[in-house]
């Protein structure tokens, strides 16, 4: 007995009822494509949220104030006064070689002006290693100087949206004065496009200026909002993570029994955080439409239960003609892996469609894994093994003479 | 004499059923020769069918022994009990047996599949070859629902004839078909045992016992009478002297 026989006899064996064998196939064909596209979809969101955070720096630190009077309630951000310039020279003069670069941040938003064109936006004070840490390029123009920083320079670089709604005639900006709350900044730098960030925030409606000038000229305060750093390398995080505590606890003279006066986050962490929980969503979208894929194998099994009662005479006659148990055990378990298998390509066909779909509809990001295509076919092949395997045995372990009588 | 094909010695078969135990052979012994035409005759529920499933590798006795070819049956598991009948053993049933929607051919090519020693290139050969010496070369490529009673009785027979086997059990082939149809299948028969086949042909009808060597009588699970047949009829000479339907 030849696996190709065995095949030609499933094969007719299903032929003879099309419609009965297309309607069991039409439950795994549900179940594969719907597996395959919950998986894409999961998978697509997953990784686009991971591009766009690895985007903002993947190697950045983010220390934040936190107030932490005892029994008074926690509170973060701007409000917070913790955080001072010496904290982030500490951090510079630590000349770690886990930590490439630090900037004090200091932002604040307002309404910026160039002749009759005015713009609402933000202005963020920083440091010249700035533009690392986030990974801004600039377009044209220049950086401002450590110089600058030093000396309160009133100069500027401005994202492209700023650019495009103070000058809507597109003459360069490089040189202009344009007014931010007032104050006169030159433009001396024009930054490079970064588009949406992954929260739906535009990242080039944004103006950059010494943090010395914005604490001076515009905010009138000696603290920091928080500081930027960023590691040597994603590895050299959690290094440099450790120090950069240990050196703010020290200039804080905080003791061995309080709590940090600040909070640092790493993007690694925030990456991590936000990957789980995609990968949570993506595992429970997978565990839904594989219960469809389950109830598509019990459709299967129903169906083998019934073709092998119907089929009685024809096991006892072919067991009496000489037929092995083996034979008739394969010859039915042939025929429900030819079901799951021929239903698991149309799925994954017909799913790979519908993830398309998807992305060109909704503009929700896709990305179909050969993973998670070849994960269908072996699930597929083991339904249909799994569920033809109780009705082939129970057909193979008729007795002959029984099933030739079988009315 | 020939050698002997099949032998059974104090052959018994029991079905116990809850309290009860139906004995339906109780103790039968035989010997068929190669070559011979044997009929087993007798009452209903006297136990043919019995017999012939535990002589077809079926079923197996209670107690007593069955030699088919040499071999023990008793000492065989499923697997090669499931091979003897496949290469040793033509069945033809009453009600024909075949496949539904399946062609005459495929039909007769079926237990080939499981012969693993006869390749699948011969098999259409030897199953046309099969189907030439019943004479329904012509009906090959049709469906069972497509021929009349007496031929797919001649299918079953082609398709007990194409893996060559020592012995042709027969359970009541010719009860589902008028007179001159049975003669017509009986006459198949007889040329096959001319050419050598062994044939143990179980029936009811006297006139059908008539045509073969040697007829075998049970009366409840036992032997009544095992005669040699001394005046053998011809099936084709019978079936001249029916009456013609045509011109009654
Ligand atoms: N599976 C079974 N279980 C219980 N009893 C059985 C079984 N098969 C046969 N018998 C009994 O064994 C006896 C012989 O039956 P068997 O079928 O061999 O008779 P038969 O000679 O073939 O009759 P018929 O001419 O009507 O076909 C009967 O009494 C029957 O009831
Ligand atoms: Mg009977």
């Amino acid at each position: 007995m030849k696996i190709f026989d065995l095949l030609k006899i499933s094969l007719k064996a299903l032929k003879k009822s099309k419609l009965r064998t297309f309607l069991t196939m039409l439950g795994v064909i549900i179940g594969v494509a719907a597996v395959i596209t919950m998986m894409a979809i999961g998978e697509g969101s997953k990784e686009s949220i991971h591009t766009s955070l690895s985007g903002m720096g993947s190697n950045m630190i983010n220390i934040m104030p936190v107030m932490n009077e005892p029994g008074s309630v926690r509170l973060q951000g701007s409000s917070m006064q913790t955080l001072k310039q010496e904290d982030a020279d500490a951090i510079v003069n630590l000349n770690s070689p886990n930590i490439k670069g630090v900037s004090p941040i200091v932002s604040t938003s307002g309404q910026a002006i160039n002749a009759s064109n005015n713009w609402p936006t933000s202005l963020i004070g920083v440091s010249t290693d700035y533009l690392d840490i986030r990974q801004f390029k600039l377009k044209d123009g220049i950086v401002f100087s450590k110089e600058d920083v030093k000396s309160f320079t009133k100069v500027c670089l401005l994202g492209t949206t700023v650019v495009k709604n103070l000058f809507p005639d597109g003459q360069s900006p490089i040189g202009k004065i344009i007014r931010f709350n007032k104050i006169p900044f030159q433009v001396i730098g024009v930054l490079a496009s970064k588009g949406q960030s992954n929260f739906g925030q535009d990242q080039d409606d944004v103006i950059l200026a010494p943090y010395t000038t914005v604490q001076k000229r515009i905010t009138a305060t000696h603290y920091l909002q928080s500081i930027y750093v960023s590691a040597a390398s994603e590895a050299q995080s959690d290094a440099a993570t450790a120090e950069v505590k240990q050196v703010i606890r020290e200039n804080h003279h905080l003791k061995a029994s309080e709590d940090n006066d600040f909070d640092v986050r790493t993007q690694a962490e925030l990456l991590s955080a936000i990957g789980s929980t995609t990968s949570m969503m993506t595992i429970l979208l997978t565990a839904i439409a594989g219960i469809s894929l389950f109830i598509g194998g019990i459709g299967i099994m129903n169906i083998m239960y019934t073709s092998v009662t119907e089929r009685t005479r024809e096991i006892g006659l072919r067991m009496s003609l000489g037929a092995k148990e083996k034979d008739i055990l394969m010859q039915f378990l042939i025929e429900a892996v030819i079901i799951s298998i021929t239903g698991g390509v149309i799925g994954v066909v017909l799913g790979i469609a519908s993830s398309k779909v998807v992305s060109i509809i909704l503009h929700w990001p896709i990305l179909i894994s050969e993973m998670s295509i070849l994960i269908s076919f072996l699930v597929c092949g083991i339904t249909g093994i799994f569920f033809g395997y109780y009705p082939a045995q129970k057909a193979s372990r008729l007795d002959p003479i029984d099933a030739l009588k079988y009315e | 004499m020939s050698e002997k094909i099949l032998e059974v010695k104090n052959l018994k078969r029991e079905f116990v059923m809850g309290e009860e135990t139906v004995k339906a052979l109780k103790g039968l012994s035989f010997t068929i020769h190669s070559g011979e035409f044997v009929t087993i005759m007798g009452h209903s529920g006297s136990g043919k069918t019995t017999l012939l499933n535990i002589l077809g590798c079926l079923d197996r006795p209670t107690d007593g022994n069955y030699y088919l070819d040499g071999v023990n049956v008793e000492e065989l598991d499923k697997n090669s009990l499931a091979e003897l009948r496949n290469e040793k053993i033509g069945f033809v049933f009453q009600s024909y047996n075949l496949l539904p929607r399946t062609t005459a051919l495929e039909n007769v090519e079926m237990p080939m599949i499981y012969n693993k020693h006869i390749p699948s290139s011969e098999r259409r050969d030897r199953a046309l070859e099969a189907l030439k010496t019943v004479n329904l070369l012509n009906r090959a490529h049709h469906m069972p629902n497509q021929l009349s009673g007496g031929q797919q009785q001649r299918v079953a027979i082609a398709r007990a004839l194409v893996s060559e086997p020592v012995i042709i059990l027969a359970d009541e082939a010719t009860g589902n078909l008028d007179t001159r149809t049975s003669y017509e299948i009986i006459s198949l028969m007889q040329d096959l045992n001319e050419k050598g086949k062994t044939i143990v042909f179980v029936t009811h009808e006297p006139d059908i016992a008539a045509f073969s060597q040697r007829t075998i009588l049970l009366r409840d699970g036992l032997t009544q009478k095992d005669v040699i047949n001394t005046e053998k009829r011809s099936a084709k000479k019978a079936i001249v002297s029916l009456p013609d339907p045509e011109k009654m």
